[in-house]
């Protein structure tokens, strides 16, 4: 009954094409946005915004950048965590060491140095396919992570080699406050999924997904596949590189090399296992998913009577679900939570009158 | 010159090691098609197992009947419940699914057993032998010498057995060893009790020289690297694999560490393998795939 | 379906954000972001294990002048960003009890933390590690590296292998090698190392063991080519048992093989077996169950069957006495913030004043039943740390004994460099720091 798209008709391509078509979908997204730029900064307390919202969105965000790389082209791969790192640590040098850029600068820039990373590691695919692209992947996370912690350079010289936020101000403002963070989190987070939303729906994102599902049928019709596939990482090495800087500055402040180790690449690959491959709405879900669980568990069990489980059990349990879950989605729904948000909406459109 | 045959010789059986984690990988493989990224928790769950019953006074071969039948129990589960349902789906579903494979085992493993550090203790004094000048370590050389034999046992297993027999056959072409008659669910089932006999042989090796603890769990990253040089579905493959990772990372380490600062064994079997690799996109001695449209 | 378990799973978040509403009694709460699961749960079930048995013997004596200590665990898994979420969860308190301290034990968990404690007002205690520039209490106000920072560690091992060889004149020409974690803990003391070698003239080699460090057959072969007199192993978690049965395998003897302040528990060295005999660490508190404190404990708590410890063979070990200590000087501080604010559940600004007050000399050791298990220890407002002693233990294959008097670290030469540290720091984040002598 509200979801119903009877009367929309589109006149001109262009309105045809746009981003969301449906007016509902649209007027829902306004609202959406309205209530995270204006409302949640204003009722949301230094817990949920500090703790659950800022590393919902910066994981949301570096899911994203995975699942373009994964989803959309296909190309597998361990090492998001070390793209993560090159962006932070590229925007800490920028901030320290290029006077007068400012901090939206640094963080664009260092989201670019991924990139460069990215494709460079990216390069052997054109010659190494599907499981053997592995050890590309993985070979950026170990040699990144080893680069930072033995190169002092890169963290200034530290001597424990962690790198510390730069003040976080914008055009005179200071964002260090919890709201502030996460508005700034926010703000690259929704202006970086326009961008992908836009790309996946151009030629190049059909291209990737031809690739994916097959690239030799894909370079029989006459795609270019070098650019392909390194388009594919340039941009999901951009996104993850932003992700990370965000990662260490507006969420956890200070940041070590081993902060972004093969198990955050593991986490961020879970995002879109669970959240949807080749979806955009996918990786918000499964980062909400990744967040909220663990606490979820934890907080149950604080009201079970104590001793019915302890603490480690607990994350032992958690463990198990975790991996119980993933076994489950690929089974039961391959597409993930994006899926069932899918049939949701599908279910909406015919309520309450079922033909 | 001395000194360069040691690390050469050390790191060749450091090398067979690693091996020993990769032939739990190539079995499974050829016979399903998945890359099991679980065979590292599988080597966690058999040595821990083995190491607490053990410590609860189980002697030594009982213990080790106990843990073969937990893990072909486990075996069957994984083929009912992970394998079965996952059936024609794309080989990267499959390695997910295996992701998510080895957390449930490695929880379950946990909390089965706690998350302590266990000392385990083969009974194989590990002074090191001096031979003609160079020193050897007598676990590595046991160590080698039971992966020489495990590999004898399988090739006998695989060349010489009716089972054997049907598992080349399904590796070979499943549909075909279908059509014949093979039943491929319970193939599956014994080549995932038999990766996990290697898992447990290679747990309780690398339990012996680490200690049974979770980071057990993690020589799966270094057996990778073996995989990808030596190829998939090959098991000459991972043994070569091994000696090459394990000769080339020591000497990496010891003649080009100081150079650029040390600490270079993790990434440096990955960019060995990745030069293997840029030249033979299959690896060593896998073998290439044909593509049609 | 999947509406009521969404809006369950609702409820739960909103149930569990929301009890901190009635107000309470006379209680000081600890949030505890304990960790018992995952690669370093042997030294997180010891630490908590020792900290939480002590709280409850003193609860169990009435308090701290009546002042019921409370506390709640938050599992972080020793991953960073569950520490930082267990860190917003718990600081407001419990059910009206403010928060007293913070004690991660987790060097990523107490950085991640670092400005947030600062700008919450709430102490942030990184017994045996930790920052050393923290050391600084002028620039970092709130953190406390107590008893022994980084740099006070390795200045303390060379102490006593000068010691070793008759003298620190000695020391001159002496080959040390030290084998270190590949990461920024492990690298933290090499600075450090290079200055002693040069003011000593000893020859110091740097290796690095790659992360876990379940593989140094190469870094074992270099050290018996160059033949070291000492090998001082930095190391962690599972690095540890091997490069012990490494270095055996190799034919270098154990027993000049000195371990840091994390390659120091029975966990590190039990599963090395025999190859672990004779092994020497440096220790901040001995283990065992002699002190009167263990004692009381022992008849308060375990007895009762209310210990915290799964495995009862653990009580009296490395980690968990360590958990005991780090009990007695939080207690301490809070202790000594009521003789000032009062006796009552005090904010963590007030208790913060109590750390940066402690002064723990023999006479209030004894009285506590801890002597010889805490270093005597003095902290102020320019130092965080106190104590900057250690002892050396040796392992006989089943447990430490413990092999030679306190050994003080040479904190004068150390001070300017923790100084010049902390004031960029200062300066990177524009902090100005307090003026010390201002302070009472």
């Amino acid at each position: 009954m509200f979801y119903t798209e009877a009367g929309q008709f589109s006149s001109h391509y262009r309105t045809d094409r746009r981003l969301f078509r449906l007016r509902q979908d649209r007027y829902s997204l306004y609202a959406l946005l309205l209530f995270a730029f204006a409302v949640v900064p204003f009722i949301g307390s230094d817990y949920w915004l500090n703790a659950i919202l800022t590393p919902f969105l910066v994981l949301s965000l570096a899911g994203l950048g995975l699942n373009l790389l994964t989803g959309y082209a296909g190309q597998l791969s361990l090492g998001s965590a070390a793209f993560m790192a090159v962006g932070a640590f590229a925007t800490y040098n920028l901030e320290l060491r290029v006077p007068g850029l400012p901090l939206l600068g640094s963080i664009v820039l260092g989201g670019v140095f991924a990139a460069a990373a990215s494709v460079l590691f990216g390069l052997p695919s054109l010659r190494i396919k599907g499981f053997y692209l592995l050890v590309s992947t993985l070979a950026a996370q170990f040699f990144v992570q080893w680069l930072f912690t033995k190169v002092g350079w890169f963290s200034n010289d530290n001597a424990s080699g962690v790198i510390t936020a730069p003040p976080l101000v914008i055009a005179g403002h200071d964002l260090s406050n919890p709201a502030g963070r996460y508005l700034l989190t926010l703000g690259f987070v929704v202006a970086l999924t326009l961008l992908a939303r836009n790309v996946v729906k151009s030629e190049l994102g059909r291209n990737w997904m031809a690739v994916r599902d097959m690239d030799t049928a894909a370079a029989v019709i006459g795609i270019p596949l070098a650019r392909t596939k390194l388009l594919a990482f340039a941009l999901s090495g951009f996104i993850l590189g932003v992700a990370g800087a965000l990662w260490a500055f507006t969420y956890l402040g200070t940041v070590e090399p081993h902060g972004f180790d093969l198990s955050r690449s593991f986490q961020v690959l879970f995002i879109i296992i669970i959240g949807g491959l080749g979806s955009i709405a996918g990786n918000f879900l499964g980062a909400a998913f990744i967040v909220l669980l663990p606490i979820a568990l934890s907080l149950a069990s604080g009201f079970m009577p104590a001793g019915v489980i302890d603490a480690g059990q607990l994350e032992n349990l958690q463990k198990i679900v975790f991996g119980l879950l993933i076994i489950g989605f690929l089974i039961k729904e391959p597409e993930g939570l994006a899926r069932l948000w899918q049939q949701l909406r599908e279910r909406a459109r015919v309520w309450p009158l079922r033909y | 010159m001395d000194f360069f045959f040691e690390v050469l010789t050390g790191g060749l059986l450091a090398g067979v090691m690693y091996s020993l984690i990769a032939i739990g990988f190539v079995l499974i493989y050829k016979a399903s098609g998945v890359f099991n990224f679980a065979q590292g928790a599988m080597v966690l769950f058999a040595a821990l197992t083995f190491v607490s019953l053990v410590e609860r006074g189980v002697p030594f071969w009982g213990a080790f009947a106990l843990t073969l039948a937990a893990i072909v129990a486990l075996a069957l589960l994984i083929e009912r419940a992970v394998l079965r349902p996952l059936v024609n789906r794309s080989p990267i579903t499959l390695f997910m699914a295996t992701l998510g494979l080895s957390y449930v085992i490695e929880g379950a493993a946990q909390a089965l057993w706690g998350a302590q550090v266990h000392g385990l203790d083969l009974g194989i004094a590990d002074e090191p032998l001096e031979l003609g000048g160079m020193l050897l370590s007598q676990f590595d050389l046991f160590a080698a010498g039971t992966a020489a034999l495990l590999v004898a046992l399988l090739s006998f297993l695989f060349n010489r057995t009716r089972l054997g027999l049907s598992l080349r056959a399904v590796a070979d072409d499943a549909l075909g060893a279908l059509a014949i008659g093979i039943r491929l669910p319970r193939i599956w089932a014994v080549v995932w009790a038999v990766a996990g006999f290697v898992g447990l042989v290679a747990g309780l090796l690398w339990g012996a020289r680490l200690g049974v603890q979770f980071s057990l769990s993690l020589v799966v990253l270094k057996a990778l690297p073996v995989l990808i040089i030596g190829g998939f579905t090959s098991m000459t493959g991972a043994i070569v694999g091994g000696l090459i990772v394990g000769a080339g990372e020591k000497l990496a380490e010891v003649y080009l560490g100081p150079l650029v600062g040390g600490g270079i064994e993790n990434w440096f079997p990955y960019a060995l393998a990745l030069l293997f690799l840029l030249v033979r996109p299959a690896g060593l001695f896998g073998e290439r795939a044909i593509e049609r449209v | 379906m999947k509406q009521t378990t969404f809006r369950r799973l609702a409820a739960l978040l909103a149930a569990g954000l929301l009890a901190s509403g009635a107000h309470a009694a006379n209680e000081q709460y600890f949030p505890l972001q304990s960790y018992r699961v995952g690669p370093y749960a042997a030294g997180g079930t010891g630490f908590f294990g020792g900290f939480i048995d002590y709280l409850q013997y003193i609860n169990a004596k009435g308090g701290v002048n009546g002042v019921k200590l409370t506390w709640s665990e938050c599992e972080t898994e020793y991953v960073v960003e569950k520490g930082v979420e267990c860190y917003e969860r718990l600081k407001k308190g419990l059910n009206g009890a403010p928060s007293a301290a913070t004690n991660p034990l987790s060097v990523g968990i107490a950085y991640a933390t670092l400005d947030r404690s600062t700008s919450d007002k709430l102490p942030l205690i990184t017994i045996n590690h930790g920052r050393t520039d923290s050391t600084d209490g002028s620039v970092f106000p709130y953190a406390f590296p107590l008893q022994l920072n980084p740099h006070s560690e390795v200045s303390a091992i060379v102490n006593y292998i000068g010691q070793k060889s008759g003298g620190l004149d000695k020391l001159k020409g002496k080959k040390i090698v030290t084998l270190y974690h590949g990461s920024p803990y492990g690298k933290e003391t090499n600075p450090i190392l290079e200055l002693l070698a040069k003011k000593y003239g000893f020859e110091l080699t740097l290796i690095e063991v790659p992360h876990p460090g379940n593989e140094q057959q190469s870094q074992w072969l270099n050290i018996r080519r160059s033949k070291p007199d000492w090998v001082i192993l930095r190391g962690w978690g599972v690095m540890n048992p091997v490069a012990l049965k490494t270095a055996k395998k190799t034919g270098f003897p154990v027993d000049h093989i000195i371990g840091n302040i994390w390659s120091n528990s029975e966990d590190d060295a039990a599963p090395a077996g025999d190859a672990a005999k004779g092994y020497i660490s440096i220790t901040t508190h001995p283990s065992g169950t002699q002190f009167p404190v263990l004692q009381d404990i022992k008849k308060t708590v375990v007895d009762a069957g209310k210990g915290n410890l799964a495995d009862p063979k653990r009580f009296g070990n490395v980690y968990y006495n360590l958990g005991v200590v780090n009990g007695i000087l939080n207690v301490e501080a809070v202790r000594l913030a009521q003789q000032k604010f009062g006796k009552k559940p005090l904010t963590g600004e007030q208790v913060r004043w109590g750390f940066e007050h402690l002064n723990l000399d023999d006479k209030r050791l004894k009285e506590l039943g801890a002597y010889g298990l805490v270093q005597p220890l003095k902290l102020s407002c320019a130092d965080h740390e106190g104590g900057g002693a250690v002892r050396f233990q040796q392992w006989d294959g089943t447990k430490w004994n413990v092999v030679s008097d306190w050994v003080q670290a040479d904190r004068k030469l150390l001070r300017p460099i923790i100084e010049e540290s902390s004031h960029k720091y200062a300066k990177e984040k524009g902090i100005t720091p307090r003026d010390c002598s201002k302070e009472s």
